[in-house]
């Protein structure tokens, strides 16, 4: 084989092999997905929102207390990290371009947003649930919140970032003081970008589990008191998949279509919106 | 007349700019205050394990770290296993996980046709977007009866009666174990890797690339010896991010690790990590040495993952040339 065919084969063969990659990952998506849909769609119905988790080996019932209560340490964990992140993002874009202890800020959010989160559980759980002598919903928000936050600061800083300084001096020149430059001028410029980053903040924190193991724990019954330990969608389905009863084990698949379900179409939700967004 | 009209304006306008001066001061602050917080909460985390972890420290001292008892009746603790577990599975989940992401970032920066490339993009960051526990479930009851029986009996096979790698494939194939969660991890930082080596591949300028097209070279050449060579920096941060990643990741490994908290040398044998053994024992954990020596673990898993993730923080924005993503 002549050296000219040779590179032509390596060529070929690299290519291919890239490919098949590709197909390995795309694979793995749509097989995952179709997993969810075959065997989480039988176990969806009304009964799902309607009844709370039913007793061991005992037919029926539902995730109702499970779905409340995610969406209750949801909501309260979002409204936590929200303006802790945006104006933490402030910071970092207006005032801490150049200082050192902007950049040292920078580095240590890169490196929660891959923290594993189960630390962050025993953080919340040394800190918080060790000291009040009790599990709570309030703690599971709470170690939700500081997942979510380090994402929500980068997509801010990220975000302001792209104005430009023009739009800045323009403000100035007319006499704005800076605060107002900072919440009226480019925070609003770049206000779809600051939704994308909180909504992909929650979506990333919509089926972490870890964290709340120890924190908000679990509660079979239905419950919309914070103070005390909250049924949870991740919990339920972790708990439910491990046991021997096949009617926790269906609630287990549908939980988890659903929690799938939410995070992807925010995921892609946020995408399209976006993309259109950039081309006008 | 116009005098003192013209002095109170300008007095009205030095007390709204004092004002603005202030408003401006306490502006700052309040969003550095912020930034403080983020920044405690990190440091927070190192502090108060250490502080939790005390008392077993004190009791194993560093002896902890290569001491291979995790036995809850004999109140005597040692992390080896749930160290072995942890390494073991985060390599080899690296092993599988780089040449595909390499693969993947290839085609999507070099052979992919222009109207693909975002669709299929997303379809690899949707992968990173399912959360953990639901490559758990998949894992425990999908992929490990397959891999059991369609993967694991042939690998024995081949290469079971291979001198010294033989034993890594010994045992019964049960499906969960080692190996599975070495593979069900990989998939899972597949989409982390392949996008920073997608974002740094895209950085090389093109004339470079257009050049080496121009004297002759084929994709995979100008790939081999252009594109790697200048985000080499990028690509191995890539990698160090994925890794920070598998050491870190609970919930799929706790499925479909097995959860025996011992060292096996076969891949195929159930096995623990730090983290599932967390997720497995806190919640129960006696109060006393026990709980210390799960937040020991946990101590340590944290200064490991921050080492691994520091160092590829650093790498990735050398090579991006500003920090972070």
């Amino acid at each position: 084989m002549n050296l000219y065919t040779r590179r032509l084969w390596v060529n070929r063969i690299g290519i291919s092999l890239s490919m098949v990659a590709m197909s390995l990952g795309l694979v793995a998506l749509l097989w995952i997905l179709w997993t969810l849909f075959s065997k989480g769609f039988a176990s969806l119905s009304l009964d799902l929102f309607t009844q709370d988790t039913p007793a061991p080996g005992s037919e029926g019932g539902g995730l109702r207390n499970a779905i409340v209560g995610s969406g209750l340490i949801l909501l309260f964990s979002m409204l936590i990290s929200t303006p802790i992140g945006i104006l933490a993002g402030i910071y970092l874009a207006e005032f801490g371009r150049v200082s050192k202890f902007a950049s040292f800020t920078r580095f240590m959010t890169d490196i929660m947003l891959s923290a594993p989160s189960i630390v962050i559980g025993l953080f919340v759980y040394a800190l918080f649930v060790a000291t009040t002598g009790g599990f709570s919903g309030w703690a599971g928000s709470l170690a939700l919140a500081l997942i979510a936050i380090p994402v929500v600061v980068r997509t801010t800083e990220n975000m302001l970032k792209l104005v430009p300084t023009s739009l800045r001096e323009a403000a100035f020149a007319v006499g704005a003081p800076r605060w107002q430059v900072s919440l009226r001028v480019t925070l609003r410029a770049v206000k779809s970008g600051v939704v994308t980053g909180v909504l992909l903040a929650m979506a990333r924190i919509t089926g972490e589990t870890a964290p709340l193991l120890f924190t908000a724990l679990n509660n079979q019954f239905y419950s919309t008191n914070m103070a005390e330990p909250m049924g949870n969608l991740p919990v339920v389905i972790f708990q439910f998949a491990l046991s021997p009863y096949d009617n926790w084990v269906n609630l287990a698949w549908a939980g988890a279509l659903l929690i799938a379900f939410l995070v992807l179409a925010v995921n892609i939700g946020v995408r399209v919106v976006f993309r259109n967004k950039d081309k006008r | 007349m116009s005098e003192p009209s013209a002095s109170a304006g300008i007095d009205l306008h030095a007390q709204q700019v004092r004002k603005f001066h202030l408003q401006d001061k306490l502006f700052h602050y309040s969003t550095l205050l912020f930034a403080v917080v983020v920044l405690a909460a990190l440091v927070g985390i190192l502090i108060s394990l250490a502080i939790e972890a005390m008392p077993s420290l004190q009791a194993f001292g560093p002896g902890f770290l290569w001491t291979n008892v995790w036995s809850v009746p004999d109140d005597e603790y040692g992390a080896l296993a749930a160290i072995y577990g942890t390494v073991v599975t985060s390599v080899l989940a690296l092993l599988i996980a780089v040449p595909i992401s390499f693969g993947i970032a290839l085609f999507l920066t070099e052979t992919c046709p222009v109207w693909l490339r975002r669709p299929l993009g997303t379809a690899i960051e949707l992968l990173a977007g399912i959360p953990s526990i639901v490559y758990g479930i998949w894992g425990l009851f999908v992929f490990a009866p397959l891999f059991a029986e369609y993967i694991q009996p042939p690998l024995q096979g081949l290469l079971g009666d291979v001198p010294v790698i033989g034993g890594w494939f010994s045992g019964p194939p049960i499906g969960v174990g080692i190996l599975a969660a070495s593979i069900v991890l990989a998939l899972m930082v597949i989409p982390f890797i392949a996008s920073v080596m997608r974002d740094v591949f895209e950085t090389v300028p093109h004339v470079l690339k257009e050049s080496a097209y121009g004297v002759g070279c084929t994709t995979w050449e100008v790939v081999r010896n252009v594109v790697l060579p200048y985000t080499r920096v990028g690509v191995i941060g890539g990698i160090m991010l994925g890794l920070g990643r598998a050491l870190g990741e609970t919930m799929a490994v706790t499925f479909v690790i097995g959860n025996a908290n011992r060292i096996n040398g076969s891949l195929f044998a159930p096995g623990t990590s730090i983290a599932s053994t967390l997720a497995n024992e806190f919640g129960e954990a006696d109060p006393g040495l026990h709980i210390a020596s799960l937040f020991a673990l946990g101590l340590v898993l944290f200064i490991l993952t921050f080492i691994v993730l520091a160092i590829s923080r650093w790498l990735i924005s050398r090579s991006m040339g500003s920090e972070g993503l």
